[in-house]
């Protein structure tokens, strides 16, 4: 990546936009990426919310936020980003506000929305090329609710020998199908990729999505200080691919040189427990490592 | 001023432009349709300033319009019937932002059986959202009371969204002769949107619709959004009279029609109101002191205003284009509640169910209902509640089936 002003660590802003304090639970990853993308972003922002975890940020009368937050619903939060954008337009247009006083509109949801119930409103808000951010923190579950099924692995409603019987669901491709002006996925255990990312972001217009992979020590069951451990090997194992889409063109920006065994990632996990116990699915196992050997067979 | 020929879509169009609306998020839906092809139409030959979107749902449709209010711009957006539905989610949400904007729903029966055609269902289900509801019955209403609704709305005690209803095809689709007011005057009379507090600016960080933790913030906040609604009991009689003053129309809390020295009353909304009009005349021509009462807003309900419309009359027949399918007319059972315990309450309250789905109510039946209002009055017993139906619509609904029977058997006998 060139022209960055994040060329090491040290260049990651030292002064912090979100508060603290939110009932978010410990070690959670989403919350990790949230603060370093707010950091990037600033408070001339609005971020209109879907129902999920995050709605608890702000709680009557308490935000972390210093910049504006609308809270729509679970199933339209880019079209509360379309009636804003489209407002602030017209406003600045017809000169009743300066151009100081415009907002980045940023939609906020976690992955049940961002996948399932937001997608209708999500692909009209792409289709009609509306400027916005659209964040999604991921943690592959309905995790407000106690980690029921969304598009993840083993969750609280599939919670037969095999966990989920699907794959996860490919949100990366379903947008850039769609040409936007930009999608990446991101994870807080790296956060120079992400405020590179995040920076890129900014400066293009038009719909942009960036998917953070949220390790979620309450629906993964596993120790919130192992958060940025597991967000590491999501990446050093393969699973979480850090990739961006722009012009047409999906690069990846880390690509692990030697991947270690998906099992390394899924052991230390509960939610993938029965792989494990009380015998080594060697099958399930196998063709887990397939897919995602398969997948960066056609990377690399 | 101008007179012209308008459909009840054409006249709502024509009083969101009047009213200088900024911003215009639709989705097309029959009988609503017309309604944004003629504002669109406008944006694009540069009659209108502003901007029109059209998202891919009417959940969608009714976010981007309370988000868009909700940053202080004037919006408009109309919808009927399985779309009001669609939308319901969001039409309960957006009340409680207090960004106030004005939506018409064109009024039709719900699914299923799908049904173009109107009845007052779909906005009924509104009915408890936050929305203040006026229902119209005439073109000229409908294109005057858009503009009262914008002042309604944005008023600073108020600031609510706002229903204007007026009947599928009936009123939709009828053209009427219309009074167009001035632009100018127009504009004076609806004012310059003032969002208060209420906007996105970058100076001035706002978090808007936040979650509350507890039973106590959440009654807060409801409870002054029901005392705000209430307030527009006594806000609107000020911006009528303002408007009667202004344009020589005047449109209440209701419509009281041959009232005043009447033993007997139709209670009805929406434009089948004109239907019991017609009756009334004749009615009284046969020497019956029958009248019509039609109340205009549905939310807040007038109770007041009925009650005292009411007091001394021998009997009522509401009669609800609604069904509450295991209760009954809705409209009845909201009299009913404004009239238990008041001194004065008429013995009898008839109970009607006529107009779903746009079947016609014939005036041989308001003559009908009028003579079982005289009979119940003196007999004092009230009779039980009716489903207008008649023996007629029975046998063509059955010769109908045995059409489709014979025609069924005659595509089984021609199989290759």
């Amino acid at each position: 990546m060139t022209d960055t002003r994040f060329a090491r660590m040290k260049d990651l802003p030292s002064t912090h936009w979100l508060g603290a304090g939110t009932p978010m639970c410990a070690g959670c990853g989403g919350l990790q990426a949230l603060h370093q993308i707010y950091d990037i972003l600033g408070n001339k922002t609005v971020f209109v919310n879907a129902a999920g975890c995050m709605t608890l940020l702000s709680i009557y009368p308490f935000t972390p936020f210093r910049g504006s937050w609308l809270y729509t619903a679970m199933g339209s939060a880019p079209a509360g980003a379309q009636g804003i954008r489209d407002a602030l337009d017209i406003l600045l247009e017809q000169k009743h506000i300066p151009p100081e006083e415009d907002l980045t509109t940023v939609v906020l949801s976690g992955d049940g929305s961002a996948y399932g119930m937001g997608v209708s409103a999500t692909s009209g808000a792409i289709d009609r090329g509306l400027d916005f951010l659209y964040i999604c923190y991921d943690n592959e579950g309905y995790g407000n609710t106690g980690q029921q099924f969304s598009a993840g692995a083993k969750t609280s409603t599939s919670k037969g020998p095999r966990g989920y019987p699907g794959y996860k669901k490919d949100l990366f491709a379903l947008w850039a199908a769609n040409k936007p002006a930009y999608v990446a996925t991101v994870i807080g255990a790296e956060p120079l990729d992400l405020a590179r990312k995040i920076e890129k972001a900014t400066q293009l217009k038009g719909s942009r999505l960036i998917i953070a992979l949220s390790p979620c020590p309450t629906g993964w069951d596993f120790d919130p200080k192992e958060s940025t451990e597991i967000g590491r090997l999501a990446v050093k194992t393969g699973v979480w691919p850090l990739k961006e889409y722009q012009d047409g063109r999906v690069s990846h920006t880390k690509i692990p040189k030697e991947r270690l065994p998906v099992e390394d990632y899924l052991k230390v996990q509960g939610r993938f427990a029965h792989l494990f116990e009380p015998v080594r699915n060697e099958a399930m196992l196998a063709e887990i490592q397939q897919r995602i050997d398969d997948y960066w067979a056609d990377v690399v | 001023m101008n007179r012209k020929l308008l459909t009840g879509n054409a006249a709502a169009a024509w009083g969101a432009r009047l009213a200088g609306i900024d911003y215009v998020p639709a989705f097309p839906i029959t009988p609503q349709t017309e309604i944004i092809e003629t504002l669109s139409g406008w944006f694009e030959r540069g009659e209108l300033q502003g901007r029109m979107t059209v998202p891919e749902s009417e959940h969608s449709m009714i976010t981007a319009a309370g988000a868009a209010a909700a940053t202080g711009v004037r919006v408009f957006t109309a919808t009927s019937s399985q779309g009001l539905l669609h939308a319901m989610e969001m039409i309960y949400t957006v009340t409680g932002w207090r960004a106030p904007f004005v939506l018409v729903n064109v009024s039709r029966g719900l699914s299923s059986p799908i049904t173009l055609e109107p009845d007052h269902n779909d906005v009924l289900a509104a009915r408890d959202s936050g929305f203040i509801q006026i229902h119209c019955a005439n073109c000229q209403e409908v294109l005057d009371t858009m503009l009262i609704a914008y002042r309604l709305a944005e008023h600073q005690s108020i600031r609510l969204p706002i229903i204007v209803n007026l009947d599928g095809f009936y009123l939709s689709f009828t053209r009427e002769p219309v009074e167009i007011p001035d632009q100018s005057e127009a504009r004076e009379f609806v004012g310059e949107f003032d969002p208060g507090q209420i906007k996105f600016r970058a100076s001035m960080p706002e978090s808007q619709a936040v979650a509350v933790l507890g039973g106590s913030p959440y009654s807060y906040f409801r409870y002054e959004t029901h005392l705000a609604m209430l307030e527009a009991l006594n806000v609107y009689p000020e911006i009528a009279d303002e408007f009667n003053a202004r344009f020589g129309r005047f449109h209440g809390l209701l419509e009281c029609f041959e009232c005043d020295d009447a033993d007997y009353l139709f209670v009805m909304m929406g434009c089948f109101a004109t239907k019991a009009k017609d009756a009334v005349l004749r009615l009284r021509e046969a020497g019956i002191k029958i009248g019509l009462l039609r109340p205009r807003l549905i939310r807040p309900f007038p109770s007041a205003a009925i009650a005292a419309a009411v007091s001394e009359k021998k009997a009522l027949a509401v009669i609800d284009q609604n069904l509450s399918i295991g209760k009954g007319g809705i409209l009845h059972a909201e009299i009913a509640s404004v009239l238990y315990g008041i001194g004065q309450a008429p013995p009898i309250l008839a109970s009607f169910i006529g107009g779903l789905g746009g079947r016609d109510i014939s005036q041989e039946e308001f003559f009908e209902i009028a003579q079982t209002l005289i009979n119940a009055s003196k007999t004092g017993e009230t009779p039980p509640p009716r489903l207008l139906y008649t023996a007629r619509e029975f046998k063509e609904l059955k010769n109908l089936r045995a059409i489709a029977q014979v025609e069924r058997q005659q595509l089984k006998e021609n199989q290759p």
